[in-house]
């Protein structure tokens, strides 16, 4: 091979990897993307049928009830203008409280209730997650709710 | 008083930092030596300073100084002093003055030894650590200073986050820091090879040591941080895809590709230019993920956007040191020159594959973890992508990679055979596949991931003994043992590391074969098997710690009747805070670790419980650890330590500059 026809073979080489890294990436991200919605979103049937998205804002308070396998909860996930029943199998994070802050992911079933697979809890028990405390903020019309407060101490709270 | 001694001593340090930043560089330019020399006493005075800060932050710590706002929000009086210690690096401030601080022991190590470096050289690389010393010191002094007063006093500290209460967070921020600021010698390296334009061997055999001890750093700090989630979260996964942690890979990716593309500049004085641009961009990403986790703009952009002046900082220096960087590349590399030709079947071409494997699974990893922050930052919504997004991306990537992992040890320089190679490795690759197709199917779960983890893992192991064995062969001696030790260290650095992937490969594919994973409600008395193992629960008793209440399960676990071990899993309530932990107990096994939690009190005394059997899980800590190893097996081959001892005092002072001057 001449070295130009070498170059131009290399060059071919790279652009293939490229494009096959380009390839799989598009596609890993079309399907694995998880988009967030608030309650209200949630609501006004803005979500995705059939496909797995979070929802966030604050358990209602009163709204957590047990079922007697001692695993299944259901509880309420409001933005203070609508509410979203959450069922989830299997053992809440520790930040998890009525009144707090969460956020879930999962599917939408027929009537309505939020089947999550689930729980997460990014903060500390003082402050909201991000997301729930913008549900929240977005749901009051006066916003008095600013992600101002979120001063999450510094540390890996991000891999919960 | 003390808290103010450290204030003025990184006040000072920063005087220093930009004398060291300034000088010597200008000194090379021109050729000034007297101006070259102030290099090295400046960085260890910029080292004994940066110092006394430190131990100042400490002190503060140690002696519960609640008027150093700092101490206050990182620390409490209940909090056991090797708590309050390692709290110097539980939050942001602080951790910019540990990343100093590391700065300074880095550069402190150049001046010990780079005897046999040419001044000039020497005077750049310990120039360019000066300057990038101004920007962490300045970032400190002006934004984010860890000596702040707090007046009136606080009674009381808020306490250390109970996550960071650990062995494993005490050693591990210091490692990964290591790691990261290690990278930013070998980007001294760099930059001071293109500001002199002699980009030869040599430099690549210098800067190649340094790279190395880096990445040893690395991996270990993040394995350990990948160990601590295993055990502190209480969830049991060991990877998470998460933006932190992603932080933390990125420059692993882009230096585990410079160390293999230094291999290549030092021997066949090829890949010039690209490792040039690898020792950029591992050092980049090492500062992107630093500011990326500790500034809190992963928890929210808005929160990184509510203090502006930081963010500020935080962009103008990535621009000026990514970008000032790829500018002077972009000046400078044409000079370079490309090295040797090669052909595309070669040790070089298989290292240039992995390489760009390497570094489009560094892209990808890069893409999913910043574009939800642009999202964001753009407000176009909310997103998040998850780990099948980064499961999906790498597999594929890094599977051609470790294939030629095996084969490229054995391909020769400049142009290999085909043919020759597949003869030589049919037995191998025979070897790996069959185990690889029969192995699952014995243990009774064939899948097709399982068989390909295990060809990879079975093929890196088979490829390499054939790779010693033909090295053998090459080398002179009479005995079996007389010829392995005549095998050099650096060779057995790169089997060892390889084999430690291996290991690694082994832990993951296992893992995810073979768990068992139960959520149970369990009674007091109440058994559960999972594995073969049955659990059985004997209740939950009260337990105070020094800054903690808990809950103390006893499980008794038992195999075929006999018993194997007793598990206290905790719940932990830490006062201060009023925060509550799971404290997971785990029973570690060469072959498989028992682990189990703590979920929620239920009523009569029972608890939900989360349990796990997790076959292999060590393998994989213990893949890195040993990845590591080979990279110190690597740097203690004997041709780094015969440059290291000679010293330059041998030459007379005139000759030195003479033969510097025909340079």
């Amino acid at each position: 091979m001449k070295p130009r026809h070498k170059r131009f073979a290399f060059i071919g080489l790279g652009l293939l990897v490229l494009g096959v890294a380009t390839v799989l990436i598009l596609n890993a991200f079309q399907s694995n993307l998880v988009f967030f919605f608030t309650p209200t979103q949630v609501a006004s049937g803005e979500v995705p049928q059939g496909r797995s998205f979070r929802i966030g804002g604050m358990v209602e308070d009163g709204s957590l009830v047990r079922e007697n396998d001692g695993l299944t909860v259901r509880f309420i996930v409001t933005d203070t203008a609508k509410r979203v029943p959450v069922t989830y199998k299997g053992i809440l994070p520790d930040l998890f409280k009525e009144g707090k802050g969460a956020v879930a992911q999962g599917k939408l079933n027929a009537d309505g209730t939020f089947i999550a697979s689930e729980v997460l809890a990014k903060h500390d028990e003082n402050y909201m997650p991000p997301e729930a405390a913008e549900a929240l903020a977005k749901a009051k019309a006066s916003g008095a709710q600013q992600s101002k407060s979120l001063i999450v101490p510094q540390g890996r709270q991000g891999s919960l | 008083m003390i808290p103010e001694i450290g204030h003025f001593a990184l006040i000072l340090a920063l005087c220093v930092a930009v004398v060291q930043g300034i000088l010597p560089i200008y000194g090379a330019a021109v050729g000034n030596s007297a101006l070259m020399a102030v290099a090295k006493p400046a960085a260890r005075g910029q080292f004994l300073l940066v110092l006394t800060a430190f131990c100042c932050l400490g002190y503060a710590f140690a002696e519960k100084d609640f008027s150093v706002l700092y101490v206050a929000a990182t620390s409490n009086s209940q909090l056991p002093l090797h708590y309050r210690l390692a709290a110097i690096w539980g939050a942001h401030e602080g951790s910019l003055l540990l990343w100093t601080f590391i700065l300074t022991v880095w550069m402190f190590a150049v001046t010990l030894f780079s005897a046999h470096l040419p001044d000039a050289t020497r005077s750049r690389i310990l120039g360019v650590m000066g300057l990038v010393s101004v920007g962490f010191l300045l970032f400190m002094l002006t934004v984010s200073n860890p000596f702040e007063r707090l007046i009136p006093a606080a009674p009381d500290g808020r306490d250390l986050n109970p996550l960071l209460q650990d062995p494993g967070m005490v050693i591990h921020p210091p490692m990964l820091y290591m790691g990261y600021v290690g990278f930013s010698v070998a980007f001294a390296f760099a930059i001071a090879a293109l500001l002199g334009g002699n980009l030869d061997a040599a430099w690549a055999r210098w800067s190649r040591p340094w790279t190395t001890v880096a990445w040893c750093f690395l991996t270990v700090g993040i394995a350990m941080g990948s160990g601590w989630a295993y055990y502190e979260l209480g969830w049991g996964g060991w990877w998470f895809w998460d933006p932190v942690e992603n932080a933390s890979f990125m420059p692993w990716l882009a230096g585990t590709a410079l160390v293999h593309s230094l291999a290549v500049t030092d021997k066949r004085g090829g890949f010039k230019v690209w490792t040039v641009l690898l020792a950029i961009m591992a050092f980049s990403l090492s500062l992107l993920g630093t500011f990326l986790v500790r500034s809190g703009v992963l928890t929210s952009v808005h929160a990184f956007a509510t203090d502006p002046k930081r963010g500020l900082f935080i962009l103008v220096f990535l621009a000026i040191v990514i970008g000032g960087s790829l500018a002077l590349y972009a000046w400078r590399a044409p000079r370079v020159g490309l090295g040797g030709g090669f052909a595309m079947i070669s040790r070089e071409g298989m290292l240039l594959a992995n390489n760009v494997l390497l570094i489009a699974a560094m892209g990808s990893v890069l893409l999913g973890t910043l574009y939800p922050l642009f999202l964001d930052a753009l407000d176009l919504g909310k997103i998040s992508v998850g780990p099948p997004y980064f499961d999906s991306v790498f597999v594929p990537l890094m599977t051609p990679a470790i294939f030629l992992m095996g084969i490229g040890p054995l391909a020769q320089w400049k142009k290999a055979s085909l043919p020759d190679l597949a003869k030589r490795l049919r037995w191998a690759f025979g070897v790996s596949l069959v185990t690889a197709v029969v192995l699952p199917i014995v243990m009774g779960n064939w899948t097709p991931l399982l068989s390909l983890g295990l060809l990879l893992a079975i093929w890196i192991v088979t490829t390499a003994i054939v790779t010693l064995r033909e090295r053998l062969t090459h080398v002179s001696g009479n005995s079996l043992v007389s010829r392995l030790a005549a095998v050099p260290r650096s060779y057995w650095g790169m089997l060892v590391a390889h084999c430690g992937i291996a290991i690694f490969i082994v832990g993951v594919t296992m893992v995810k074969g073979f768990e068992t994973e139960k959520d149970v409600r369990m009674n007091v008395g109440e058994t559960a098997v999972i594995g073969d193992y049955t659990f059985r629960f004997d209740g939950a008793q009260d337990v105070v710690g020094p800054n903690y209440t808990a809950a103390r399960g006893t499980f008794s676990v038992s195999r075929d009747g006999r018993e194997t071990t007793v598990l206290y899993p905790e719940k932990r309530r830490y006062t201060v805070q009023n925060q509550v932990m799971t404290e997971a107990a785990i029973d570690p096994g060469l072959l498989r670790d028992l682990y189990v939690s703590l979920g929620e009190p239920l009523d009569d005394g029972a608890w939900s419980v989360r349990l796990y059997h997790k076959p292999f899980v060590d393998w994989i800590w213990g893949g890195c650890f040993i990845m590591a190893l080979g990279g110190v097996l690597a740097v203690s081959d004997r041709r780094y330590r015969i440059a290291w001892r000679r010293q330059e005092p041998a030459v007379p002072a005139s000759t030195r500059t003479a033969r510097r001057k025909v340079a």
